[in-house]
């Protein structure tokens, strides 16, 4: 149920102004969003993600290129109009003042009330809307600077909410939160894009969440691309591992995660199944060894039973009963002077 | 809606507190002073009753009235303008002279009884009430050509030069009428200094003409702001996601400000700490940062402070006249101490 696009991009550049020197950051940018699809942005730092958020939202002059918002050009659009098509949320911390929750909410209806700011019934409605969509209505009474990140980002995207907007674009808005906070403020955004067929574009270092929830991601490269499609599409064509790859991380498309260390100059031959496995494997990684394929080029050889580890160290055999004992084992011994050669 | 009763009930108290204890204040200080007054009397006079001395109801009609007058509307435009400078600064440091107003003023008053003075132009004897008028135009224009400096050179920089912008505006002036300090006769300085001390004394009715409506025209055009001024509380990038044209409305409430301080000075002198005092006071005691309860609590709590202070400077039934800066300074600094330090945590209002 896609409807047509809202926020077209044709060979957008962005960019800023020091003095009269324009630096761009990216060029020739063709992008859409539209209703009912949660995009997010991915990239490394740097790479210009809160630039194009800004310029998407109009809060700064694209350097070049169109952007059309419905069919009119951004730039033409008053700012009282622009605010009621394009909210956003933005990585700087709200300043809270000495204001309560529901105050700061209606912040948001500025574009539909008049010269005074006076609320109307139906304002009172959206209000109360946005804060229970995020499932902040218990907090609506509480003073903002008293509220904890998680609670103050929901209330930040309910004021957003508020504002009406098809199109929201949200700025690294889980970048202080713990893992379930983050897990949980998707699946809202998520919904919400889905049920009130907005348009969402979320940039984020959260690739795993990313690839869960996201309908479509952007990536934009160091090099000031932008790379589009499905989650699964990226992994599949390895576009990840282009982006985002560097000496110390590798796209594992596999698990659909990244690995630190990739180039183990030191293997073991792992036997074994099932959770156990994978979490001995995930030791062994983190350590700096690598996994073998042959038992013949491999340090020493671990097979993981239910309850102990079976270590086979220069024809000797050792049992773990813990795997804390074993890390502790592996730590202790001098690896590089058991099989100097193998690292070069 | 937004408000539970109870603080709605708690607010329109402190409102109705704030204005009874203000007409407190003036009406005792209508009557005491160097001479005293009953109450009847001071009505008497007001109403024009032939049966007391006319010495008598000069005092209360040509002196006392206009002076409490002027106290009343330069606190309430202190407080406003210090408000605004906050909230358009995000600093609870910013006053109403930030943007340099009043050292703009002095050095229009220092040039004209330092510099010109000296070559012939005779303030103090002879001229009397025009005298005092040079006085207001000089430093009206001193502060009026300063704002324009600052505000023509802070159109392209963001908000936090600005405020380094006005700060140095401020020294470089101090430092020319520092100069022009160094090189006047004893008995100039003394008037500089006298003016530098501030006095509600010097706007007759004549100049109350000019005065009032400056200030209550002022205070009512930043009525219209209030919406963007609260918009402006999330910073001015939000402000502008909401529709505000946040550069705009900087500059305008920058001048609305600057015209309110810019005004008192010119007709008082610089005034301090009531700009500062006045809005932390509004928020501490209403615990709100919107503007449509904080700017009638700074009018209000400004014109408080500052009527008190004028009071307490006049000693009553002394036969002196403390510096009314110096008392401001003694009611306002206690006054900020107090609300930050029952309030603890004002880095996160800003």
């Amino acid at each position: 149920m896609k409807s047509k696009a809202q926020l077209i991009a044709q060979e957008l550049s962005i960019g800023y102004y020091q003095g009269s020197e324009a630096t761009t950051v990216a060029a020739s940018l063709n992008c859409s969003l539209r209703g009912g699809e949660f995009v997010c942005l991915l990239g490394p730092n740097g790479a210009g993600k809160s630039t194009l958020i800004r310029t998407l939202a109009g809060m700064q002059a694209p350097l070049a290129g169109d952007l059309n918002l419905s069919g009119i050009a951004l730039k033409n659009i008053s700012p009282r109009e622009r605010a009621r098509a394009v909210s956003v949320v933005l990585t700087e911390t709200l300043a809270t003042g000495m204001m309560d929750v529901y105050s700061m909410v209606s912040l948001g209806r500025h574009p539909y009330s008049g010269w005074f700011g006076g609320l109307s019934q139906r304002d009172h409605e959206r209000i109360k809307w946005a804060l229970t969509a995020v499932g902040a209505l218990p907090l609506a009474q509480r003073q903002v600077a008293e509220l904890s990140d998680g609670e103050r980002q929901k209330v930040s995207i309910a004021r957003a909410l508020a504002q009406e907007a098809k199109l929201m674009l949200l700025d690294e808005p889980t970048a202080f939160l713990d893992l379930p906070r983050r897990v949980e403020l998707m699946s809202i955004l998520r919904n919400l894009a889905q049920r009130e067929n907005l348009a969402l574009l979320l940039s984020t270092h959260d690739l795993d969440l990313a690839l869960r929830f996201a309908d479509r991601l952007w990536l934009m490269t160091p090099a000031g691309e932008l790379i589009q499609g499905a989650p699964e599409a990226l992994a599949l064509n390895g576009q990840f591992a282009q982006v985002f790859a560097n000496d110390n991380l590798d796209w594992d498309a596999g698990s659909g995660s990244f690995r630190t260390h990739p180039i183990a100059c030191l293997n073991v031959w792992l036997e074994g199944e099932g959770l156990i496995r994978t979490w001995t494997q995930r030791a062994l990684e983190r350590l700096g060894f690598g996994i073998a394929k042959e038992r013949t080029e491999a340090v020493f050889s671990l097979r993981v039973h239910p309850q102990c580890w079976e270590v086979t160290f220069q024809d000797e055999m050792q049992t773990f009963s813990d795997i804390e004992l074993l890390i502790e084992w592996i730590c202790t011994q001098d690896w590089l002077e058991s099989k100097p050669a193998l690292c070069g | 809606m937004t408000l539970t009763a109870n603080s709605f009930k708690r607010r329109l108290g402190l409102f109705l507190i704030i204005g009874l204890g203000l007409l407190c204040v003036a009406t005792v200080s209508l009557c005491m002073g160097s001479i005293h007054f009953t109450l009847p009397e001071v009505f008497k006079a007001i109403l024009g009753s032939d049966s007391m001395p006319p010495v008598h109801r000069q005092i209360i009609l040509d002196f006392r009235l206009p002076q409490i007058l002027t106290a009343l509307l330069a606190g309430a435009a202190l407080g406003t303008a210090g408000l605004l400078m906050q909230t358009v600064f995000r600093n609870p440091l910013a006053d109403p002279f930030v943007l340099g107003v009043n050292s703009g003023a002095s050095l229009g008053v220092a040039i004209v009884l330092l510099a010109i003075g000296p070559v012939g132009l005779s303030l103090t004897d002879g001229l009397g009430n025009s005298g005092q008028m040079i006085l207001i135009l000089a430093s009206s224009g001193g502060a009026a050509l300063t704002l324009f400096v600052v505000l023509l050179l802070s159109r392209r920089v963001d908000i936090m030069s600005v405020l380094i912008i006005g700060l140095m505006i401020s020294y470089t002036i101090g430092a020319l009428v520092s100069i022009l300090m160094f090189f006047s006769m004893a008995e100039r300085l003394q008037s500089f200094i006298n003016w530098s001390f501030g006095d509600y004394g010097n706007v007759s009715w004549v100049q109350m003409r000019f005065f009032a409506p400056a200030i209550v025209g002022s205070i009512a055009l930043t009525l219209l702001f209030i919406k963007p001024l609260d918009a402006l509380l999330l910073g001015e990038r939000y402000a502008e996601s909401i529709g505000t044209r946040a550069k705009q409305v900087r500059f305008f409430v920058l001048l609305g400000a600057s015209v309110l301080a810019g005004t008192v000075t010119g007709f008082c002198g610089p005034i301090g700490f009531l700009g500062i005092a006045a809005p932390h006071l509004s928020r501490y005691l209403f615990q709100s940062s919107q503007h449509h309860i904080l700017i009638p609590a700074s009018i209000l709590i400004g014109a408080l402070l500052s009527v008190s202070a004028d009071f307490l400077a006049r000693g009553p039934g002394l036969d002196f006249v403390l510096p009314l800066n110096a008392i401001t300074a003694l009611v306002g600094a206690p006054v900020i101490i107090m609300a930050l330090v029952k309030q603890r945590k004002l880095k996160r209002l800003f």
